[in-house]
């Protein structure tokens, strides 16, 4: 029997069999699947792996793979004693606490405003809030250098403009607007600056989050309460706000890593790395977050390893963060 | 099967035509890429079985492409720009012909560059890392029409730094510009003052850093000077409010290698053409920005073919001159310095025959050595300077402190 089947089977259906048989009813799916493994496993998972292991290390790039040199948790305790990265991180938390917390405050009321209000000019004015979030921060970055700019900025010749504004040879306006340029590279408004210009970013993408949030409270919870004599402002803290309270977790979560996270706003807004100009973060490093002290440390510095350590001190803390949040937001309820 | 027959015949094939005709990867970054683009066709009438493939980044993604490529030791060029600022570091890598073994021997030629260069791309093995192509012999780039409204003695302002400053309070005064950019400027160059053959500008020979020395010192003195007398207009060369001031009039002096004036000529201020100056750095300082290099990758693959390329490049006197035409780039070897082209004047430095005092300082830059954490040191220095100049703190205590933190980032 057996001998019979060997001699039917010619040449090339063993081919076709061969060339089949990987591919069968239990294996396809995860061929199939396969791709999104296969990048993953390239593009993420390997260099998560390889930054720990990196982490360990002394590793100067330069000098090849065989440079490394085992380190232990050396890199982990100077990063932890190092004045720059206690800086670095004490301007990311500045940063994202002044251009975070107002974000939520505006865009919720934004949010209801639009929903409630604007029924026809609603996906037109969503549209122009959400251009910021989609625009390239690198143009957004530039184009505000330059509005900042001390010397020929749009936004100081108005602010001067209303300083020097005469009136019968007094300027009334002198006490609130500044007669003088103001440098705005210094550091004492490097950060008010930068955490404008994120403010500015994302107020329409968290607008458009609590915006879609609001479409799914039943109208009818609106109606009873205006029956039952409810004004907009009691319906707003009492039925809104409650109800928006997932969308808020939601949204504050995702600021909170992306604050932490912040790279190519400030790095622009001070000035990136100019050649020759090793100051990174602007004057008195004002300007430099956390991720910023990774990259210093990584390309100015050619330490791999010790930017891995910042890196992965940097994903604990924001672990921590998003903890608290979650923490926070389930004791209240 | 029948494919991969097809992919291993043409391999061999490509294999065969290889072995006739080498192809030379040469990797490089504008404008110094416009050197070997001309240098291509001129090449290949002498060497047609040569065929030169050119790789041209960025500044910054060039020199990223080229360290992640010696980290893997994998997509390494045959031929390797470097510019000075990394040529520390590319050094001590390990991962680059040592060109003062043989069969390279380069320092027979050590007589036929700038003193400076070759000391520049030694590193701390005493190994030759790269030859020369060009240089930046530093020099005062100054505004004329400002200084004489503002009254100023030409000859003099730059004779010492004290007199630098005054005529910067007189500018300020008269005219509304600033003396220059950023105080530190001023930093950048008195540490680069009195130094001499050997010595590095941030570490001696043992690692050791010198922040601490009467050098840095003064720098940070006269830069603290510079900003208390508001003659500094606060802002980094390269940004955009830097190159306005200088287009604007606002910045009356700018101290960089020579080739700026091809810079302020081509984009950055051409309508003022006539305007401009030349004149050697203030206090008698020789000092030198910026200079390109050519490498061989350790693990390239025509090594022999690159360092017939390399030596077309760098020591060709007729080479070098049409980059020096072209480019502004002040060429490195000996023999291109000494040609009648230096003799010629400069129409936008208002006829003067700058390129003779260039030369001038090309002679007395001394060879100081570079050390692989120059960059860290020099962005620990530009930290503390930010604290002497905009929160007062003490200058012996922020040297000293710099000190600590050079010692402390130095680690391995």
């Amino acid at each position: 029997m057996s001998a019979v089947m060997e001699r039917r089977e010619t040449p090339a259906t063993a081919q076709v069999k061969t060339r089949r048989r990987w591919l069968t009813r239990k294996t396809a799916p995860y061929v199939f699947i396969s791709p999104f493994f296969i990048l993953f496993a390239v593009f993420g998972l390997f260099p998560l792996l390889f930054t720990i292991y990196l982490s360990f290390h002394y590793w100067d790039p330069s000098t090849g793979l065989g440079g490394m040199k085992w380190v232990g948790f050396e890199n982990f305790t100077f990063v932890l004693t190092d004045d720059w990265f206690h800086k670095s991180l004490y301007n990311t938390f500045w940063i994202a606490l002044v251009s975070g917390v107002p974000q939520h405050l505006a865009a919720i009321p934004l949010a209801f405003f639009l929903h409630t209000r604007l029924s026809r000019w609603r996906n037109a004015v969503v549209g122009l809030y959400f251009l910021p979030f989609i625009t390239s921060t690198v143009a957004i970055s530039l184009v505000f250098t330059s509005l900042f700019s001390r010397d020929y900025g749009l936004i100081n010749v108005l602010l001067t403009q209303m300083g020097q504004w005469e009136i019968a040879g007094l300027r009334p306006l002198s006490w609130v607007f500044p007669t003088e340029n103001i440098d705005w590279n210094d550091p004492g408004y490097t950060k008010w600056v930068i955490s404008f210009v994120v403010w500015w970013r994302y107020v329409g993408w968290n607008t458009v989050l609590y915006l879609s949030a609001l479409q799914t409270i039943p109208k009818d919870l609106y109606e009873a309460a205006s029956i039952d004599g409810a004004s907009r402002r009691q319906q707003f803290w009492h039925i809104t706000v409650p109800l928006l309270r997932p969308m808020m977790f939601l949204a504050i979560t995702l600021s909170i890593i992306g604050n932490l996270q912040l790279f190519e706003e400030p790095f622009i807004l001070t000035g990136g790395l100019g050649p020759g100009g090793t100051s990174i973060g602007g004057p008195d490093q004002a300007g430099k977050t956390a991720a910023m002290h990774m990259y210093a440390t990584a390309y100015i510095e050619s330490d791999f390893g010790t930017a891995s350590a910042v890196a992965w001190l940097l994903f604990l803390i924001i672990a921590m963060m998003t903890w608290a949040n979650n923490k926070a937001f389930k004791e209240k309820s | 099967m029948k494919i991969m027959h097809a992919l291993l015949l043409s391999a061999a094939m490509s294999g065969s035509v290889a072995a006739q005709t080498v192809t030379l990867e040469v990797a490089s970054f504008p404008d110094l890429d416009r050197g070997i683009k001309a240098a291509i066709p001129l090449y290949q009438e002498a060497h047609p079985d040569v065929e030169i493939k050119l790789v041209s980044l960025a500044f910054g993604d060039h020199h990223n492409a080229m360290t992640t490529s010696l980290a893997t030791g994998s997509n390494l060029p045959d031929v390797m720009a470097v510019e000075v600022g990394f040529i520390g570091k590319f050094a001590a890598s390990g991962g680059i012909e040592d060109l003062s073994k043989p069969p390279y021997n380069a320092l027979q030629y050590q007589d036929q560059f700038a003193k400076f260069t070759l000391p520049q791309a030694t590193g701390g093995d005493g190994n030759l890392a790269a030859i020369p192509v060009d240089i930046g012999p530093g020099a005062l780039f100054y505004r004329q029409d400002l200084l004489q409204k503002a009254g100023v003695d030409e000859s003099a302002f730059s004779n010492n730094w004290d007199a630098f400053i005054e005529a910067g309070k007189k500018v300020k005064e008269k005219t509304g510009a600033y003396m220059v950019a950023h105080a530190g400027d001023l930093k950048d160059i008195i540490i680069r003052s009195d130094l001499e053959d050997g010595e590095g500008i941030f570490f001696d020979k043992e690692n050791s850093s010198l922040v601490t020395s009467p050098r840095f010192e003064k720098a940070f003195k006269v830069a603290k000077a510079a900003r208390d007398a508001g003659i500094d207009a606060k802002v980094k060369a390269w940004t955009s409010e830097w190159t306005e001031g200088l287009r604007r009039g606002q910045i009356a002096t700018q101290m960089m290698g020579s080739w700026v004036a091809g810079h302020l000529a081509n984009w950055i201020a051409p309508e003022s053409v006539g305007l401009w100056r030349s004149k050697q750095l203030p206090d008698n300082v020789y000092a030198s920005w910026g200079g390109s290099f050519y490498a061989i990758p350790a693990k390239a693959q025509h090594k022999e073919e690159a360092w017939e390329f390399i030596r077309f490049l760098a020591l060709n006197k007729s080479m070098q001159l049409e980059a020096f035409h072209k480019l502004d780039a002040f060429p490195a070897l000996v023999t291109a310095q000494n040609d009648q082209f230096l003799q010629q004047p400069i129409e936008f430095l208002g006829g003067q025959k700058a390129r003779v005092q260039w030369k001038e300082a090309a002679d007395r830059i001394p060879a100081i050595t570079v050390n692989k954490y120059d960059t860290i040191a020099d962005e620990i220095v530009n930290a503390e300077l930010d604290k002497v100049l905009l929160h007062d703190k003490d200058i012996k205590e922020a040297l000293a402190d710099a000190h600590k933190l050079i010692k402390r980032r130095v680690r391995y």
